[in-house]
């Protein structure tokens, strides 16, 4: 069954990351990767990604040259998305194509009240992440009868966007954010059954 | 010898039954037998058409969620829906899903249970936004002491479409007065634009007609008519509507909205998706549309008669109970008439209180004096101009301006109308206040509305903070 799940795993993997997954095999049992290694290929990819559009769309453009706004509601203000949102809707777009990892960003200083941590494991990770920089968290927990591999990552404000916005959001529990500091989370998860 | 009466008594009826549903089911055009029960306002007109939702026999859930789709998908993705299924779809969520499932329409939107259906085809409780907003006033202290059925109800929010109700855009148009200084609706598109090879036709004179002698001369007011019409203008002959196919030349009394859909598209089909036009939907299945054209077709593949004001569930004129509903219906086939097609076809069947009170509304004196040529263009109020408003629509081609066909998409809930219609001239928060206000509504906005609804305000004193 465990080899089984790996293999499926793999073929995911493979899919979704390409030659990623090339650096990250080994360790996972043989010829698979575990559910971790899945986890942390993905996050580099989301990470990177992230990092890319941040600071060389969103900062350059909003901060450095000021040429074009960042907005909620873009296509309205016709502005650029936020970080955040294109985060998110490339979790939503992943959602409606695959059950097989779902991911999401959360904080526990959330400017929409519905990215907060909802399960113990989101509550805990979070906690852990903020509590020990550079560090990442990994657990199983059971959600509507199903399980799955979870694991939390370190979201950091890596432009001075990323901490002027969310300080001078009229919504925010926290306004004291600043370049480097760990503003949340990215919950990955990869069912196990 | 009793006992062997009472079973084959029992076996007979038995076969008989089944007999009786097998032809209801594969033989039959009615399938009334098997409706469970009353459908909503929305799906009344197509029971009848009952693969339409349920599209396979056993699919559960996702099947029926993708016949949904199917129909709803584009607009709720126009409109930004605010709560979409991928939003739902993370495991994160699954304790929410427990109470609410928010990933299928069906959770909220039963169909056949008539005696439980709610305004906009609700068939839950009001009060469904507590399952997963019960601790808002945590949040938005002015909302503590609201009652939950009152979100979705009052004219502050709705589930899926929240476009003109955001709190950033009730702050940026906070501020309007009751009328706007520059108060005008969106203009015709030139002909051209619209039609770009009406640029290149040949006017066309009564001579020109290329019916048969018989035809023409039966048809005296129509040959005349047409000549003078915006048809003949741009070259479009006798012919390329009653004849469009070149394997067959048969003569088509009626042409239906496939053959109107040739030259005007993206206004047959906004027909067949609103009320007017939607029992005739398979018309514009591009297969039998091709068919239709070449007069290869049989009426079965309809499945539905097209729309009649006796089918309505509203108040219509009873004169007009059996007028069938398509493009010729409000658009006369040989005197095109944009401003009848406005206003008057509509009452032509309409006959409920709100339709009735126009001619004495402001917007109809509007009305009047830009038919006099005594107001500019564009500056009044007919049953078009909210209901079947003009707006930008993205082509092939670009942008152009397209009268929206489907009457249905500025209706209800009613805040749909805030951008693409009421705010062309009014204010936001008056608009807020005026379609909240549902006696005003009834006597078509002839004076203020009764009560102030606070969003507007909410936004910003939170903007003030």
């Amino acid at each position: 069954m465990k080899n089984f799940q790996f293999r499926r795993a793999r073929l995911i993997g493979v899919a979704a990351l390409g030659s990623t997954l090339v650096a990250c095999s080994g360790g996972g049992g043989e010829g698979g990767i575990s559910p971790q290694q899945l986890t942390d290929a993905l996050h580099l990819v989301m990470e990177s990604d992230r990092a890319v559009y941040t600071k060389k769309v969103v900062n350059r453009l909003t901060k450095d040259e000021q040429v074009i706004k960042a907005s909620e509601h873009f296509e309205d203000d016709k502005a650029l998305p936020l970080p955040a949102q294109m985060f998110r809707f490339g979790a939503e777009a992943v959602a409606e194509k695959t059950d097989k990892f779902s991911y999401s960003l959360q904080s526990l200083w959330p400017i929409n009240k519905q990215n907060a941590p909802v399960t113990s494991v989101e509550k805990e990770g979070l906690q852990f992440i903020n509590d020990n920089p550079g560090k990442n968290y990994y657990s199983e927990e059971e959600l509507g009868g199903k399980k799955y591999f979870t694991a939390v990552y370190p979201d950091i404000a890596v432009a001075p966007v990323c901490a002027s916005c969310h300080n001078e959001h009229k919504d925010t529990p926290r306004t004291d954010f600043k370049v480097g500091d760990v503003m949340g989370g990215v919950v990955i998860r990869v069912p196990l059954s | 010898m009793e006992k062997k009466l009472v079973w084959a008594v029992w076996s007979l009826s038995l076969l008989l039954l089944a007999g009786f549903y097998s032809y209801q089911l594969f033989a039959s055009q009615d399938k009334s037998v098997f409706i469970s029960g009353e459908a909503t306002h929305g799906h009344h007109q197509i029971e009848l058409a009952c693969g339409s939702c349920h599209t396979e026999a056993f699919g559960g859930q996702e099947v029926m969620q993708t016949a949904c789709m199917n129909c709803h998908g584009a607009e709720l993705a126009t409109v930004e829906d605010s709560h979409p299924q991928s939003k739902f779809s993370d495991p994160r969520n699954a304790d929410r899903l427990q109470k609410l499932d928010a990933r299928y329409c069906v959770t909220c939107h039963l169909e056949h249970q008539q005696e439980q259906t709610r305004a906009m085809g609700v068939t839950l409780a009001n009060d469904f936004c507590f399952h997963c907003h019960q601790d808002i006033a945590e949040d938005r202290p002015s909302h503590a002491g609201m009652e939950f059925d009152t979100c979705a109800s009052a004219g502050c929010h709705n589930y899926h479409d929240n476009k003109a109700l955001y709190e950033n855009f009730l702050v940026k148009y906070a501020h309007q007065p009751v009328l706007l200084e520059i108060a005008q609706i969106t203009e015709k598109a030139a002909l051209t634009e619209k039609y770009p090879a009406a640029m290149i036709s040949v006017l066309l004179t009564k001579k020109d007609a290329d019916a048969s002698a018989d035809i023409l001369e039966a048809n005296v007011g129509h040959h005349e008519q047409w000549a003078l019409d915006v048809h003949a203008k741009s070259g479009v002959n006798c012919s390329d509507c009653h004849q469009r196919s070149d394997n067959d030349v048969a003569w088509v009394d009626h042409p239906n909205p496939a053959t109107c859909g040739q030259c005007h598209e993206l206004e047959a089909k906004t027909f067949a998706q609103g009320k007017h036009g939607m029992r005739l939907a398979s018309l514009l299945n591009p297969d039998l549309k091709q068919r239709l054209l070449a007069n290869i077709w049989s009426d079965q593949e309809l499945l539905l008669s097209p729309m009649t004001p006796a089918q309505g569930r509203l108040p219509f004129k009873p004169e007009a109970s059996h007028q069938e509903l398509n493009c010729q219906s409000c658009h006369a086939a040989h005197d095109f008439d944009l401003e009848k097609a406005a206003a008057e076809s509509c009452l032509g069947c309409h006959n409920d209180e709100h339709s009735m009170a126009w001619k004495a509304s402001p917007h109809y004196q509007l009305w009047q004096k830009e038919q006099a040529g005594e107001a500019p263009v564009g500056s009044g109020v007919s049953c078009a101009t909210c209901h079947l408003p003009r707006e930008l629509h993205k082509t092939a081609q670009g942008e152009r301006v397209l009268v929206n066909h489907n009457q249905n998409a500025h209706l209800r809930p009613n805040e749909k109308m805030i951008r693409t219609v009421c705010q062309s001239c009014h204010g936001l928060s008056f608009v807020i206040d005026a379609l909240a206000d549902r006696q005003l509504i009834n006597n078509n906005f002839n004076g203020q509305p009764a009560f102030h609804i606070e969003s507007v305000d909410m936004a910003l004193q939170r903007e003030r903070r």
